[in-house]
């Protein structure tokens, strides 16, 4: 196995390991997910910007700060951003960066798959928010519901800017997790079966899947969507015997996983950082997995409960008001296998730890609003008022949200060799969960009092306008949070205290290499007899069973001996040439062809790309 | 096609399932593929019979001619087994003879769509016409464009052929190709089932 993966020369690479030429052409899996990570923090910046334009909207009643147009335009790219150019591509970072770590590979099954994944996603962000500069972004909610997004109700070309963007991003999503599924399952090092793979490549794998069997029906609604705004078929028009029901269903069918994709990778954070700091094993680990595969399969039956006030008919309601109460169970198994980790552990309060336990705790909040809304008659009183968006707060940024920046803090010193600060740590935590509240906790009472989400102003009579200025508040103590970390990482990048292998005594493969791991990551591949192989090599005392044998060889050896794959450009043109032509279609869908030339050429030269010398000999 | 990476993973790497990952990575966008026509055939059949304007689907899908078409696409997949049986025994010249073979009829499968749409369009049905159209229109013009593509990818490799030949231990190349042939035929049979001879029966019956 040593001598194993890769095709290409590593000649050239010493020349190629720096500059901006080397990051376009990367294939690397490492830097693919510092791709990622930037990027995603960076638009997780850009939506917190849209959130607090909102928040200070709303902060005074019948406030005239912005016009109902351009606060449409916010809420809907703010959700946008968060949920596709946020928090999935920072899932997608970690699973870059830690799952061949964790598993004991030398990169991804398809490496330059991977970039074309990466640049698509780049792109289609791009082109989403350029609506912004051409003639106004999406306002039509996230969810962009028929016949709201009909030519005539909404003619400018924002729909349009939606359904292409979403579509490319919908291809790279879709290659990511393509290229992950067969990652984990084909790549894994010896003696690492299914139930030994560490609990964040288990969510990884069930992301993935999610991601390859719900992003094909969304691929269907906005194809339908554009063909009917483009093209005038009339997929959504009542008046042509259409059902604009349709959408909704074709829209939650894929929208409900999406869901579920958005928590799984923080579900798999906190499930590495709690035994990690209670210095304890998982309690439960089959459990925890299993739960986390049922939550996958149990997503795809409860998407009408997003559409519970239709009409959809009392049996459909009863259905999917019982499955919907139903995938609460997984859900409670991990709180209490996490709770369970903690007890009787020698705990450790890091930063990271603080933000697991955030998300704990938050997520059990957000958890039971959820499951209220799983009953149809409260959940008509709900629908469209601030406890909504409360709920889905409480589960995306106290969930997902935490557990990511837990992640951060937790995997910041394998990516970079240097540890964030503690101490600013600790502050950002604090005022994120504070912050995180004030924020999100005073939606409930408005809420459940009958504010309703979506609208950019309110009577000065509802009441409503302390709490909504207590909300305000909130929000930018969300944001003096988030300036603390980036000033907590451009300083630790620079200077942060060097963190050595395995800063945490961590359990998992991804701490027995270098901190950042050279180029190959292992330099022999490790044999796993558990499912906590270093902690194991690190304790034999602990086992009966003979340590396993773990990487090592030096680096002299390995440079001779392994061959990565060359960096390529090929990705970066596929990538460019599809999102060129989804942007070609809003001027005129002819030009598409432009945009398509390039892409297909770009795959030609993908197919026939010299293979390196290797293939020469 | 050929590329390094995946050439060396084939030959040199034994992987943890022991499925090539192009393979894998086959099945799996296939499976996706699933969904994706999934949602296409559930909107038809949502559609067929809701149409306000223009003609209703027993009116105007012609069986005599899809059923035509539809064993010229079948037969392709014959061709396709052909070709991949004589590539894996090493013999060129008929593996040669079967990818044109299978291009060739899938491109006879196009050309029966194309003159299907055009007699729609000339009856009265177009993409806009109504809800039917559109669904219609959308589901099959799809599984064109994914014919089209296999069409494209089996010349690439007929062409390939003749600079770099199709040895043996290349075989899952055209292996790959002809999963994805096989799959687009099988939706076809799905298609023909749900949407030709159950969508041409009147909506009484």
């Amino acid at each position: 196995m040593a001598t194993a993966t890769g095709a290409m020369g590593h000649a050239e690479h010493a020349a190629s390991k720096s500059g901006v030429w080397s990051w376009i052409t990367t294939v690397d899996h490492k830097r693919i997910g510092i791709l990622y990570g930037v990027s995603a923090v960076t638009f997780f910046l850009v939506g917190g910007v849209e959130a607090l334009i909102i928040r200070l909207q709303l902060a005074e009643a019948e406030s005239t700060l912005i016009g109902a147009g351009l606060f449409n335009q916010l809420f809907t790219m703010h959700a946008l951003t968060m949920i596709f150019l946020a928090i999935m591509p920072l899932g997608a970072a970690f699973f870059n960066f830690i799952v061949p770590l964790q598993i004991g590979a030398r990169d991804v099954a398809f490496p330059r798959l991977n970039a074309l994944s990466y640049w698509l996603f780049i792109f289609g962000a791009l082109l989403l928010n350029s609506s912004f500069i051409f003639g106004g972004a999406p306002d039509v909610g996230w969810f962009a519901y028929a016949n709201l997004t009909a030519a005539e109700y909404s003619p400018s070309d924002a729909v349009d800017f939606f359904s292409l963007g979403m579509l490319v991003l919908g291809v790279s999503s879709l290659a990511a997790a393509l290229n992950f599924i067969i990652t984990i399952l084909n790549m894994r090092a010896p003696g690492m079966t299914l139930m030994r793979m560490p609990v964040f490549t288990w969510m990884t794998l069930v992301v993935s899947f999610l991601l390859v069997f719900a992003l094909p029906i969304l691929t269907v609604g906005l194809i339908q969507l554009l063909f009917w705004r483009e093209f005038g078929m009339p997929f959504f028009s009542a008046e042509a015997g259409a059902d604009p029901l349709l959408w909704q269903h074709i829209f939650w069918l894929f929208g409900h996983p999406e869901v579920y994709i958005l928590i799984l990778p923080a579900m798999g954070i906190v499930s590495e950082i709690l035994p990690t700091f209670s210095r304890k094993p998982l309690f439960g680990y089959a459990t925890v997995v299993f739960a986390g595969v049922a939550i996958g399969f149990m997503g795809f039956a409860v998407w009408a409960h997003h559409m519970f006030t239709v009409g959809l008919g009392s049996i459909a309601l009863a259905a999917f008001s019982a499955s919907t109460m139903l995938i609460a169970v997984p859900t409670g198994i991990k709180i209490f296998n996490w709770i369970a980790t903690l007890w009787g552990g020698s705990i450790q309060f890091t930063t990271a730890m603080l933000f697991a336990l955030g998300f704990v705790a938050l997520f059990v909040i957000g958890g039971l609003s959820g499951v209220m809304h799983a009953s149809p008659p409260v959940d008509t009183q709900q629908q469209d008022t601030y406890f909504v968006v409360a709920h889905l707060h409480y589960v995306l940024f106290g969930g997902s949200i935490m557990g990511l920046f837990g992640g951060i803090y937790y995997w910041f010193p394998k990516m970079t060799g240097r540890l964030l600060s503690e101490t600013i740590g600790k502050w950002q935590f604090w005022l994120m969960f504070i912050g995180m509240n004030v924020t999100f906790g005073p939606m409930h009472l408005v809420g459940v009092d009958g504010m309703p989400r979506r609208v950019n102003t309110y009577d000065e009579s509802m009441g409503w306008e302390l709490l909504n200025q207590i909300e305000t508040v909130g929000a930018f103590i969300i944001a003096l949070s988030v300036a603390l970390f980036l000033v907590n990482f451009f300083r630790s990048i620079k200077s942060g205290e060097p963190s050595g292998d395995d800063p945490w005594d961590g359990r998992t493969l991804e701490w027995s290499i270098a901190s950042p791991p050279p180029e190959y990551n292992f330099a022999r591949i490790p044999v796993v007899h558990s499912n906590e192989p270093f902690w194991d090599q690190k304790h034999p005392e602990l086992k009966h069973e003979a340590p396993p044998v773990i990487a090592g060889g030096t680096d002299a050896e390995a440079e001779e001996s392994i061959h990565m794959p060359n960096p390529s450009y090929w990705p970066i043109v596929v990538g460019f040439g599809t999102a060129l032509a989804a942007g070609l279609v809003i001027v005129h869908p002819a030009l598409a062809a432009i945009g398509a030339v390039i892409g297909v050429l770009g795959i030609y030269g993908w197919c026939f790309e010299p293979a390196g010398p290797e293939e020469h000999h | 096609m050929t590329n390094g990476t995946t050439a060396v993973h084939e030959s040199h790497l034994a992987t943890t399932t022991g499925l090539n990952h192009r393979k894998l990575l086959m099945w799996l966008f296939l499976a996706s593929e699933c969904l994706f026509f999934g949602s296409l055939i559930a909107t038809f059949l949502l559609y067929k019979d809701a149409s306000v304007a223009g003609p209703q689907p027993h009116e105007i899908l012609n069986i005599p001619v899809t059923s035509t078409s539809t064993f010229v696409l079948l037969t392709s997949s014959l061709a396709m087994v052909l070709a991949l049986a004589a590539v894996q025994r090493g013999d060129v010249v008929s593996g040669r003879f079967w990818i044109f073979a299978t291009a060739f009829l899938g491109a006879t499968f196009l050309g029966f769509q194309v003159y299907e749409f055009y007699e729609f369009v000339i009856h009265g049905l177009t993409p806009k016409t109504s809800v039917f159209g559109a669904s219609f229109f959308t589901l099959t013009g799809f599984h064109g464009a994914h014919v089209t593509v296999g069409v494209i990818w089996l010349m690439s490799l007929f062409f390939y052929s003749f600079r770099h030949g199709l040895p043996a231990e290349k075989s899952l190349d055209v292996e790959l190709a002809g999963l994805y042939w096989h799959f687009v035929d099988i939706v076809w049979v799905v298609i023909f089932t749900v949407v030709y001879l159950i969508g041409s029966l009147p909506p009484d019956v």
